[in-house]
This record gives structure tokens, C-alpha cells and sequence, in this order.
């Protein structure tokens, strides 16, 4: 299928200066309108032609949804990040990095320096699939068709889910969300009845739920702020992301973990896995399967074990599989706590 | 805004992939103008119903009280059928109207119980049940005419009363035929492009044009079926047919209505002094002295 690179369809642009004047351009234009963050999604889709909104509302010159702001002394009753603060001022900012360091990890391991210039939070936790299929333009389930083509025997599907796939086997590419989810973070939602403040794990949905979706957002909607509570401040946190290049590259998988320990004994934890599905997925089984058992090698191989039941392999992602299980171990394990060394195994 | 939704596929040609999905909406609203329609003509435009006198006041003597329509059997086929086809139609078209949840599942097991309970009752009807009393004959065409000429004020005489399904009845059984059964084919086929325990995934078992045709087939099967399932229980509360209702429950209805509304000829009901093997069957197909029917 021919792409037209470079030139993009003809959209009516609006730049509003304020959340709610967005909000009454959203409402007013419903499904026609497409929210620009960064752009650095939005711009693919545009250029290749392969979505043509009538409308692209700019989000950039809303000063409200920049920033970050701390509630308590230094943050300590939580933050709130709003949705157009960028990856790098995040992965900068020294209450982040001090209390919630799991964040700023996870949003340095964002592809590269420019795109984190540039590339916002709200962004990254609401950009659409990497499947090559979708993004080129083929009629797929997520597109509106009918047919997976990833999931075919000759369908490249490297990338692709091992868990919860219905009928669409496409991933969600994003690095923040596992770690939002390991904080226990709040999304804030404009709609049109008002503010809704979502969990972090319930603002990503599956294929099962909506399969042309990432996220609950509907049109008309606008994720204004990400609040996280203190709950997990100062813990100890695990972050791991494995992808092809590591100079510059969406993850194969990547984890995150914020882990509460009691003398060798793990107390409480939260832990989330992106990669491996169509969604963000918080593993509460593991979360119950670890809680008061020593933080040891011994503990983290059989929450590994635990995390890769019902995996479906497609033909080319098996590897999958030991992936997750290892990455589960060695969030469990971590390093250097003294818990011994989580090694990769096959 | 076309009746499908097109697509190009990777080879650059454009084919069908689903219905639109405004013909949900179509189909509930031709529903409720069916109700509307019909209700209005029931109550000031339909003239009193009559009959050819078709029973001799011995045969009512005959007749047992409460006359048995439906066997358990095909009482219990009639409501596991209801329930699964409500379970599909919710399950198919409440996402598509916004109600989002994990559809896919429920939808191909209702799908799956559907299948079994159509093929029993094919199995049932052809062998255990008088298969042809559903089915329309001579003498619906010739009072389906008669009552035609007389609504319009023509001299016809008199239809006769029903065997045990009225025509409607056999009209609508037909057309719930067809959806039914291009919705549970195509399904089956679709199966094949969902993880279920009974099919190997394979999406190229067609071609993009076939696949799309299929989809479009399940997806008119589905919402002409939205319309059916609505005036089939419009028509089960009615006050004039809740006695037909009320035998779909407890099996039986009262000797009064079937004297009303039946002919004892077409419909023999067996009793203790008249087997079937012996009943008149003098008019048509369906006097064959069968109290399971369908």
C-alpha cells in the first residue's frame, strides 16, 4: 500500500488556551477532533495519511496542563504532573527523582533525548500501538476491520502480545505506565460530566473491552493530570526495560515494581508489566504470591513462574516467555539488596 | 452513508468488512413502528375475527380441558434457544451501541449453545414431532387470500380456524429460518478467526471478498434478528395470545381457546377415546394427530 509521507491531509487547527475552552472545542467536534500532545505519535499518523482528522485541537499553549506540583512539604502527600509536562522536565525534577525515582526511570528510558524534549506524559500514556500492521494502514480489527493479520502463521508478531489477546495481538508501547501503575497513580479526566479520576491500571483497556482503544479516553474526554499518592514514596523500585537498540527504541517489555520490605521479608508491592499484553498489566497474583515471603532468588523464580501462566506465544515472540519471567524475577529480587543475583535464564 | 463498511485490503483491492452500524438502530426502530402499526389496526381498523364452522359440537365434548401443546422438551428447546439468542444479540450489539465489556466469550458460547440446541431441535422436529405442522399449506394460502378479500370488503367466504400454528406463526418460524441459520452458519465459520477450544486460529481459511461477505451475512442475520426477536415477544404479550404464551410455559392451553381460534381437524388432539392413529384427517397436512409439535 502506497503511504504519502510528509504531507498531510488538510485539518482545521485549533489552539486553545485554556482546558476548558479545549474541552468545549472536544465536545463540539466529538469524534472529528484529534488531541495533539507532543505530536510525536500524532504526526506519524497525520503524515502517513493514514488518519485524516477534520479537526487536531493543539494542546501546547494550555499553560494549566504543564508542570509539576507537590501537595504537603516537599511532596510529601503526592504530586500531580500535569498531562503536557514533558518527559524530560519529569524524568528532571528533583522530588521525582528523590521520591518517586521509579517515574523518572522509567521516563529516561523513553526513546532519546529529542523525543523526550518534546514528548509529553500524557502522550506517552495515551499513544496509540507500534503494530506495523495498524500503522500501516491495512483494515485490521483495530482499524475497524475485521482480521488480525499479525496473528497469522506468517505474521510478524515479534513484538507482538502473549497475554490477553482477543482477536488484536498489538501491545501498548508505553514506558511510563507500568510505573504510574506501580505507584498506585491517578489519572484525571475531563469528560463531559465532569472530573473522573481513574486508577492508573483502569485507564488502559484491552481488545477484549474496545478493540480500536488503548485507553478509556472517548471523545469528547481529555486526560488533564497524572496524580500519584505518597503511598509509595521512597520505596524501593525496580525499573528494567528491554528493547532491540537500547540507544533508541520502544520496549520489547519493560517492568516496574515499588516494593515495601520488613528485614528481609517483602511486605507489600506492586508491580506492573508492559509489553506483554495489549494493555499495561498490574500482576496482583504476584503481588498476593510474594507478599511476606523472603525477598530471595528462591521467591522471585516462582513469581516468575506464576506471572507467564496462560501465556499464548505467536509464532515469533515465544521469547517472550523467559522474558517476562525473568524480568518478574529480577524485579523480585533486585539488585543489589543482597538478595543474591537474579541471572537470565532460558 | 452506505448499508457496509468497506475497506482496502493489502493487496489494494476494496472489500466488505461489516454492516453499518446505524442498521442497529434501523432495526429497533422498524421493531417499534411494527408495534405501533399493528396496535393501532388492532384497535380501530381489524374487524372482529371469524371462522368457518369447523367442529361439530361432538368434537368439543371430546376435547380434554387443557389441551397439551407443548411437550417439556420442546419447552425447554424453546427457552434455552430464547436465551441464548438474547445472550448473542446483547452480547453482539450492546458494545456497538456503547455498553463496553468483554463481549467476544460470551458471544461464541451463547453462539456454540445456540448451534446445539438448533440441531437438536432439526433433529427433534424431523423425527419425534410432525414435522410439517409449521410449515405453511394449501389451506393458510387459501385463508390467508380469503382474509385479504374480506378486509378489503370482497365477498370470500369465511376462513377456516388455524391448525395448530397459525400462518403468521409459520411465516414468522420461517423467517427466524433464515436469519437464524445464516447467523449460526456464518458464526461457525467466524469462529475460526478467534481463539475457541474448537478450531485451529486460521484466518485465510477464505478470502478477504468471502470473509467479508460473511461478516456482512452474520451482521444483517444479526439485526433482522433484533427485529424478529422484537415482535415475537411483542406478539408473546399481547392479551389475545397470552393463552399461546401461557402454553409455552406450562405446555397446555384451555379447551376454550382451542375451540375458539383451532380447528379439532387440523389440530387433532389426542385423547383417551380418540387416538391419533384413527383422528379424521380430511383438510390438510397437519391432521395427524400430534400433540408435540414444533
Amino acid at each position: 500500500m502506497a503511504v504519502i509521507r510528509d504531507v498531510m491531509a488538510t485539518f482545521e487547527l485549533f489552539q486553545p488556551a485554556s482546558v476548558a475552552d479545549a474541552q468545549k472545542l472536544l465536545e463540539q467536534r466529538g469524534p472529528d477532533a484529534w488531541v495533539l500532545a507532543g505530536g510525536l505519535d500524532s504526526f506519524d499518523w497525520l503524515k502517513d495519511r493514514i488518519k485524516k482528522p477534520k479537526v487536531v485541537i493543539d494542546l501546547s499553549g494550555i499553560g494549566e496542563l504543564r508542570g509539576i506540583r507537590t501537595s504537603g512539604n516537599d511532596g510529601n502527600d503526592g504530586i500531580e504532573i500535569g498531562a503536557m509536562t514533558t518527559l524530560t522536565e519529569l524524568a528532571n525534577h528533583p522530588i521525582i527523582r528523590q521520591k518517586y525515582g521509579l517515574l523518572a526511570q522509567a521516563a529516561e528510558l523513553v526513546a532519546s533525548p529529542q523525543i523526550r524534549n518534546q514528548g509529553t506524559i500524557g502522550g506517552n500514556v495515551s499513544q496509540d500501538t507500534r503494530c506495523w500492521y495498524y500503522r500501516s494502514g491495512w483494515p485490521c480489527y483495530r482499524a475497524g476491520g475485521n482480521i488480525c493479520y499479525a496473528d497469522t502463521p506468517e505474521g510478524r508478531n515479534r513484538e507482538h502480545a502473549i497475554l490477553h489477546a482477543d482477536r488484536c495481538v498489538a501491545v501498548n508501547p508505553s514506558d511510563s505506565a507500568p510505573a504510574f501503575i506501580a505507584l498506585d497513580a491517578k489519572f484525571v479526566i475531563r469528560t463531559r460530566k465532569g472530573e473522573r479520576v481513574v486508577d492508573a491500571e483502569d485507564y488502559f483497556i484491552g481488545p477484549d473491552i474496545d478493540i480500536t482503544r488503548l485507553h478509556i479516553l472517548q471523545p469528547g474526554d481529555l486526560l488533564t493530570a497524572i496524580r500519584i499518592p505518597s503511598t509509595w514514596a521512597g520505596a524501593q523500585f525496580y525499573f528494567e526495560k528491554i528493547r532491540d537498540r537500547n540507544v533508541w527504541d520502544f520496549p520489547l517489555m519493560n517492568i516496574a515494581s515499588a516494593m515495601a520490605t520488613s528485614g528481609d521479608r517483602i511486605e507489600g508491592i506492586r508491580i506492573a508489566v508492559n509489553g506483554a499484553a495489549a494493555r499495561p498489566l498490574r500482576l496482583k497474583a504476584i503481588e498476593d504470591a510474594v507478599r511476606g515471603k523472603p525477598r530471595d532468588l528462591a521467591t522471585g523464580e516462582m513469581a516468575g513462574k506464576l506471572a507467564v501462566q496462560g501465556a499464548v506465544p505467536l509464532q515469533f515472540n515465544a521469547y517472550k516467555i523467559p522474558l517476562m519471567r525473568n524480568l518478574v524475577k529480577r524485579a523480585i529480587v533486585g539488585i543489589g539488596t543482597g538478595a543474591g543475583e537474579a541471572t537470565w535464564d532460558s | 452513508m452506505g448499508f457496509l463498511e468497506w475497506a482496502t485490503n493489502p493487496w489494494g483491492r476494496v472489500v466488505p468488512i461489516h454492516i453499518a452500524w446505524f442498521l442497529i438502530w434501523v432495526a429497533v426502530i422498524l421493531g417499534f413502528l411494527f408495534f405501533v402499526v399493528h396496535a393501532v389496526y388492532l384497535r380501530y381498523f381489524a374487524k372482529p375475527r371469524e371462522f368457518a364452522d369447523a367442529h361439530p359440537p361432538a368434537d368439543a365434548a371430546r376435547i380434554p380441558e387443557r389441551v397439551p401443546r407443548h411437550s417439556l422438551t420442546a419447552r425447554l428447546f424453546h427457552w434455552i434457544m430464547a436465551a441464548s439468542m438474547f445472550a448473542l444479540l446483547f452480547t453482539a450489539f450492546l458494545p456497538k451501541v456503547g455498553v463496553q465489556f468483554p463481549w467476544v466469550t460470551y458471544h461464541w458460547i451463547a453462539g456454540v449453545v445456540l448451534t446445539a440446541s438448533i440441531l437438536f431441535h432439526i433433529i427433534h422436529a424431523s423425527f419425534f414431532m410432525d414435522f410439517w405442522a409449521i410449515w405453511p399449506d394449501r389451506i393458510d394460502l387459501r385463508d390467508a387470500w380469503r382474509r385479504s378479500m374480506r378486509f378489503a370488503g370482497k365477498p370470500e367466504p369465511p376462513p377456516d380456524k388455524f391448525a395448530k400454528y397459525p400462518l403468521e406463526n409459520k411465516l414468522y418460524h420461517a423467517a427466524i429460518i433464515v436469519a437464524g441459520l445464516s447467523a449460526i452458519v456464518t458464526g461457525v465459520f467466524m469462529m475460526s478467526r478467534v481463539r475457541t477450544v474448537f478450531f485451529l486460529r486460521n484466518p485465510y481459511l477464505f478470502s478477504d471478498m468471502t470473509w467479508g461477505m460473511m461478516y456482512v451475512l452474520h451482521g444483517l442475520a444479526g439485526v433482522g434478528l433484533i427485529a424478529l426477536i422484537m415482535v415475537h415477544v411483542y406478539f408473546g404479550l399481547r392479551p389475545e395470545k397470552r393463552p399461546i404464551t401461557k402454553s409455552m410455559i406450562f405446555g397446555w392451553m384451555s379447551r376454550d381457546f382451542y375451540l375458539k381460534e383451532h380447528d379439532p381437524q387440523r389440530w387433532v388432539v389426542e385423547t383417551p377415546s380418540s387416538p391419533s392413529s384413527s383422528a379424521p384427517d380430511s383438510k390438510g397436512l397437519e391432521g395427524r394427530g400430534l400433540t408435540d409439535a414444533v
